[in-house]
């Protein structure tokens, strides 16, 4: 992408450099924009995967009592899409637009430690890749392997080695133990980057709201993966040498496994979701043509969100018998974060408020983001209600609830971060009208699929199984939500096939495309491997738009 | 708002569903049925405002086909609006954190009489176990309770996490392995209510289903008296009781008043008293028991049951015996 | 490092805490008040950050000879508290009869413990690199930033023993 061999030079050869140099380059890179390519790639090859899981499981759940898959290959799927989507899709992107996006848009030539940068971009595609080697381990492909089928959240004990015999334990613990360390890797470089290399002017108050979200995102991994780190390592020891941290028979705790899981998980979810914050924060102004509503308040909240979401964990173990005194804490956190929440959304909206939208596709995509997001923290505010989780917790209704934040809101955020930022990466625009029906197909079904979901799990249905009893009242909506599928991957397909065909034979896009206004938009489509030639020197938090505004500079105001 | 709820939910609600949490027929229940209004309604109110003010300004403000090319004003922000939106909220939160309060106070606080029934449920993958320990009662799967009456449930688990949940009844709580728990219910109407585990607990936690049945007074005692007597005892005893007594059977099953008593799988004594097998997943008729013994996996794949291996003719007196169970 | 570090500590917080809730809770063997609290080893251990520190400064003045022979004495230092874990740890498997697997004491016990030991061993790792590459001349004093992260390393796993004995010798007992 980035090296030319546009310098003839007597007896050299003219042309592409062969294959297996290019590979090795990509191979051996430590480029923050390669890595970045190279994480959303992996991240979209496992969204493929992850799909047909979820497809295999919707399939299974059409109708009552049917017999598409076993029930020990359904507990596996859903064990395996959660696991997936989680640690080798949505992190991954997230991952893979930091890299790309930091230097750029703080106007640095490279990631603070670009070596540490391979090193954790690798141990995360090979933890997958461990992850994935189950199905075809222990009884073989057509068992579906040993693959991990005790949920995503693998509470104990049905993970002690008398309730899960073989190996599938093993798999997930040690692949995301593994991919732990990955990302904490890209935390830690992501924190040593922004506090360091920003270019001169760009004080912390004047960085893209992109990196401040990314920024808070690291630290909270920093906090959150430790605790998770340490739960399987105790797992481990139970499983192989005998110890008895969560064995149940020996006095072990397994409400103790819940505690040390969901203080990682739900700082977790916060991972995923402060980038996906951070790409409508940048997309929604561009597209409204204001500059954002509320810079200041948009990172108090950020960092407020941040502080708080390591003091909701257990609000997912309201059911698990903790005192009325423990519930209501956590009732009080949980309802608490919604605030900050809560003014984020009113500030995009204040942006859009009297601006000038321009429906593109990566603005369509952050109009629906902020419906869903709206409705995924109302979902989220019921289930705060500790006597209301009583009934709607592990029940079909938390599952279309965080599918409605991981779907609805960042993937549809992460899917507006990739046509926004095409041009950029690839110095092609993608073609307009294959984006919107994307959008249309991808909304349809998301909305067929989710909202449905929500009524069977206030109707009384559980999470986690691999069939229903007919009579339940269940069986309409469980076929909608199956129907809804279909149009996600079609809209899927339309995204592939855009992507495919406009990196081939898109018309060139230019360095700014948008008419944007942070720095990545200075310099070249796709940018030159070192970035910059000269560093840039800011003044305000939109460089661009002073220079193409010199008569009403952003400085004056801020 | 919530004396609407409650009124409404006094007279009883069509239930959309026999799981449907909406037509709440006991106490615990009701009032999360009564909280669960106020929640939805804070929420219905938020969505529409702000949804609205979604919907209106990409109405609004879309860009037209006659836009003259210049950028729109450029506001900053503004302390006053970010101000207004964050008390606005600190508000809500505040009132639906004090109702929220109210229940988990008044459900888990709730006041346990000393003569109140009282039954241990054990999770097992994958059924229920009943104890009755003031009673002499032990049965499985099917929970009978009386109306009008609240009754505790202490719950434990023999294996992994499981939860019970019947909707109509309360909400659910998780029954834990070294974690007793305890919830109660307080039925106000006779029938059976359906339920099934809520916590996945292995390959067969689809089919854990759960049903229970809230009787008259005089109708659970007559019950009661049934469950607590032991088994017939029949001299000489039958070709299906030798067999049950002489295989692997005992190891698992308890039979009162004979040689078998453990306590892995459910207690036999009076299998014929209820109305369904394999925890909720089949009627219970001579027919389905034949093929259950035969083979387990046929109707629940993965159940810890194993096939016994058993003739066409052992297990046909077998069947017979068991069908004798009252 | 200072990521590195709290990345850590999330772990190690973790461990302590699973350490403190298990306390007292085993149902049968051994309890901690068959420990000896290790005073010496650890008194090793915790003045190795003072050598590790006069090793740098020595580096940032200079003194290359200073520096590498006070780089030594921190991994001599560091060893012996290795082997003191070791000799504890000999007398509690095979006079004591505990083990990880005993009883919830012996497997939080022997986490906690191990886990920080674990650290020290890398630490250690780190610091004979380093030794080596002194040894052949190639560490200089433009290179005193980078020993002194790697010092920042070390005494992390200090700080993190101040902890874990305080936690295991003092409160836990």
């Amino acid at each position: 992408m980035s090296t030319t061999d546009s310098v003839a030079w007597p007896g050299t050869r003219i042309g592409a450099r062969p294959l297996a140099e290019r590979l090795h380059g990509w191979v051996t890179t430590v480029d923050h924009k390669r890595l970045g390519i190279l994480y959303v790639f992996y991240g979209f090859t496992f969204l493929l995967i992850g799909g047909v899981e979820a497809a295999v499981m919707r399939i299974q759940l059409i109708r009552p009592h049917n017999d598409f898959v076993s029930p020990q290959i359904f507990n596996q799927m859903f064990t395996m899409h959660g696991t997936t989507m989680i640690f080798f899709v949505v992190m991954p992107i997230v991952f893979g637009f930091a890299n790309y996006l930091i230097p750029l848009m703080i106007g640095a030539r490279d990631m603070a430690f670009p070596r540490v940068n391979a090193f954790s971009f690798w141990l995360t595609a090979f933890s997958g890749m461990f992850l994935y080697y189950s199905f075809v381990g222990g009884y073989g492909l057509y068992g579906l392997g040993t693959a991990p089928d005790v949920g995503w959240f693998a509470y104990a004990p049905l993970t002690a080695k008398t309730f899960s015999p073989g190996h599938s334990t093993d798999f997930w613990t040690l692949a995301l133990l593994v991919s732990g360390f990955g990302s904490i890797g890209t935390a830690v470089n992501i924190i040593a980057t922004v506090l360091s290399m920003r270019c001169p002017g760009m004080t912390l108050g004047k960085m893209p709201l992109l990196v401040w979200l990314n920024l808070v995102m690291a630290a909270l991994v920093i906090l959150a993966i430790g605790p998770l780190t340490a739960a399987q390592l105790m797992l481990l020891v139970d499983r192989y040498l005998g110890g008895h941290f969560f064995d149940t028979q020996a006095g072990g705790s397994a409400v103790m496994w819940m505690h040390f899981f969901w203080v990682f998980g739900h700082p977790e979810v916060y991972v995923l979701v402060l980038p996906a914050f951070g790409v409508a924060s940048e997309v929604i102004p561009v597209f409204s043509r204001k500059a954002i509503f509320g810079y200041p308040i948009m990172v108090a909240a950020t960092i407020a969100i941040g502080f708080i979401s390591v003091s909701v964990w257990a609000h997912h173990m309201f059911t698990v018998g903790m005192s009325a005194g423990g519930n209501l804490f956590f009732v009080l956190s949980t309802m608490a974060i919604a605030v900050p929440t809560g003014i984020k959304i009113f500030n995009w909206l204040a942006t859009m408020w009297g601006g000038k939208i321009h429906f593109k596709a990566p603005m369509l995509f952050c109009v629906a983001f902020l419906f869903q997001f709206l409705i995924a923290g109302l979902t989220g505010v019921m289930l705060g209600s500790a006597p209301f989780d009583w009934h709607l917790g592990n029940s079909y209704f938390v599952i279309a609830h965080f599918h409605y934040v991981i779907v609805g809101a960042i993937l549809f955020a992460v899917f507006a971060g990739i046509y926004y930022w095409f041009p950029k990466v690839t110095g092609k625009m993608y073609g307009e009208r294959l984006a919107k029906l994307h959008f249309w197909l991808f909304f349809i079904g998301f909305h067929l699929t989710f909202d449905f979901m929500h009524v069977p799990g206030l109707l009384g249905m559980p999470r986690r199984i691999y069939t229903y009893e007919p009579g339940r009242g269940w069986d309409a909506w469980n076929f909608v939500v199956t129907v809804g599928v279909f149009f996600q991957a079609a809209g899927i397909l339309a995204f592939a096939v855009n992507l495919i065909r406009s990196s081939l034979r898109g018309r060139p896009a230019g360095s700014d495309p948008w008419d944007a206004w942070t720095l990545e938009w200075s310099t070249a489509s796709p940018p030159p491997e070192y970035n910059y030639a000269s560093i840039p020197v800011v003044k305000s938090r939109r460089p661009l738009w002073d220079l193409k505004h010199p008569e009403d500079p952003d400085w004056k105001y801020e | 708002m919530i004396s609407i709820g409650a009124a409404l939910g006094q007279a009883t609600r069509p239930a959309l569903s026999p799981t449907d949490i909406f037509a709440p027929v006991s106490t615990p229940a009701e009032s999360i049925f009564d909280l669960s209004l106020l929640v939805l309604a804070v929420a219905g109110f938020i969505f529409i405002i702000v949804s609205g003010l979604l919907t209106y300004s990409i109405l609004k403000f879309r860009k037209r086909s006659n836009d003259d090319g210049r950028e729109p004003a450029q506001v900053y922000g503004s302390s006053q609006v970010e101000l207004a939106w964050t008390i606005t909220p600190v508000i809500i939160v505040l009132v639906l954190f004090l109702a929220t309060a109210r229940v988990i106070f008044s459900v888990q606080g709730a006041p346990h009489p000393k003569n109140a029934l009282q039954v241990t449920v054990v999770g097992h993958q994958f059924w229920w176990e009943y104890r009755y320990p003031g009673l002499q009662v032990v049965t499985a799967n099917e929970l009978h309770v009386p109306v009008g009456e609240p009754t505790f449930l202490d719950l434990l688990s023999a294996d992994t996490d499981h939860s019970f949940w019947v909707p109509r009844l309360a909400g659910k709580t998780d029954l834990i392995p070294n974690h007793p728990n305890k919830m109660w219910i307080e039925p106000r109407q006779t029938g059976v209510f359906l339920g099934q585990c809520a916590q996945y607990c292995g390959t067969q936690h689809a089919k854990m289903l759960l049903r229970v049945y809230v009787e008259s007074r005089p109708d659970f005692d007559r019950w009661v008296r049934q469950q607590a007597v032991a088994a017939q005892a029949d001299d000489p005893p039958s070709e299906g009781r030798r067999l049950f007594e002489h295989t692997a059977c005992i190891n698992c099953h308890t039979v009162q008043g004979t040689a078998a008593n453990g306590r892995f799988g459910p207690d036999l004594t009076h299998l014929m008293s209820r109305e369904t097998l394999g925890s909720g997943i089949a009627q219970n008729t001579p027919e389905n028991l034949r093929r259950w013994i035969r083979r387990p996996d046929d109707l629940k794949p993965g159940s810890l049951m194993p096939p016994m291996g058993l003739t066409d003719q052992q297990l046909d007196a077998v069947t017979t015996y068991l069908t004798s169970l009252r | 490092m200072f990521g590195l570090i709290a990345a850590e500590s999330a772990v190690f917080v973790i461990f302590v805490v699973a350490y403190l809730f298990y306390v007292g809770k085993s149902a049968s063997g051994p309890t901690p008040a068959v420990l000896h609290a290790p005073i010496f080893f650890s008194v090793c251990l915790l003045s190795s950050s003072w050598t590790i520190h006069r090793a740098v400064t020595a580096l940032k003045r200079a003194e290359v000879g200073s520096f590498v022979r006070w780089w030594l004495a921190t991994i001599v230092l560091g060893g012996l508290f290795l082997a003191g874990t070791g000799l504890e740890w000999r007398h509690l498997i095979v006079d004591e009869g505990l083990t990880i697997r005993t009883n919830l004491f012996g497997t939080t016990y022997y986490s906690l413990v191990g886990l920080h030991a674990f650290h020290v061993t890398v630490g250690l790792i780190a610091l004979a690199t380093v030794s080596l590459f002194a040894l052949f001349g190639h560490v200089k004093p433009e290179h005193a930033a980078r020993v002194d992260v790697v010092s920042l390393y070390w005494h992390f796993v200090d700080v993190v023993w101040v902890v874990v004995f305080s936690v295991v010798y003092v409160v836990g007992r």
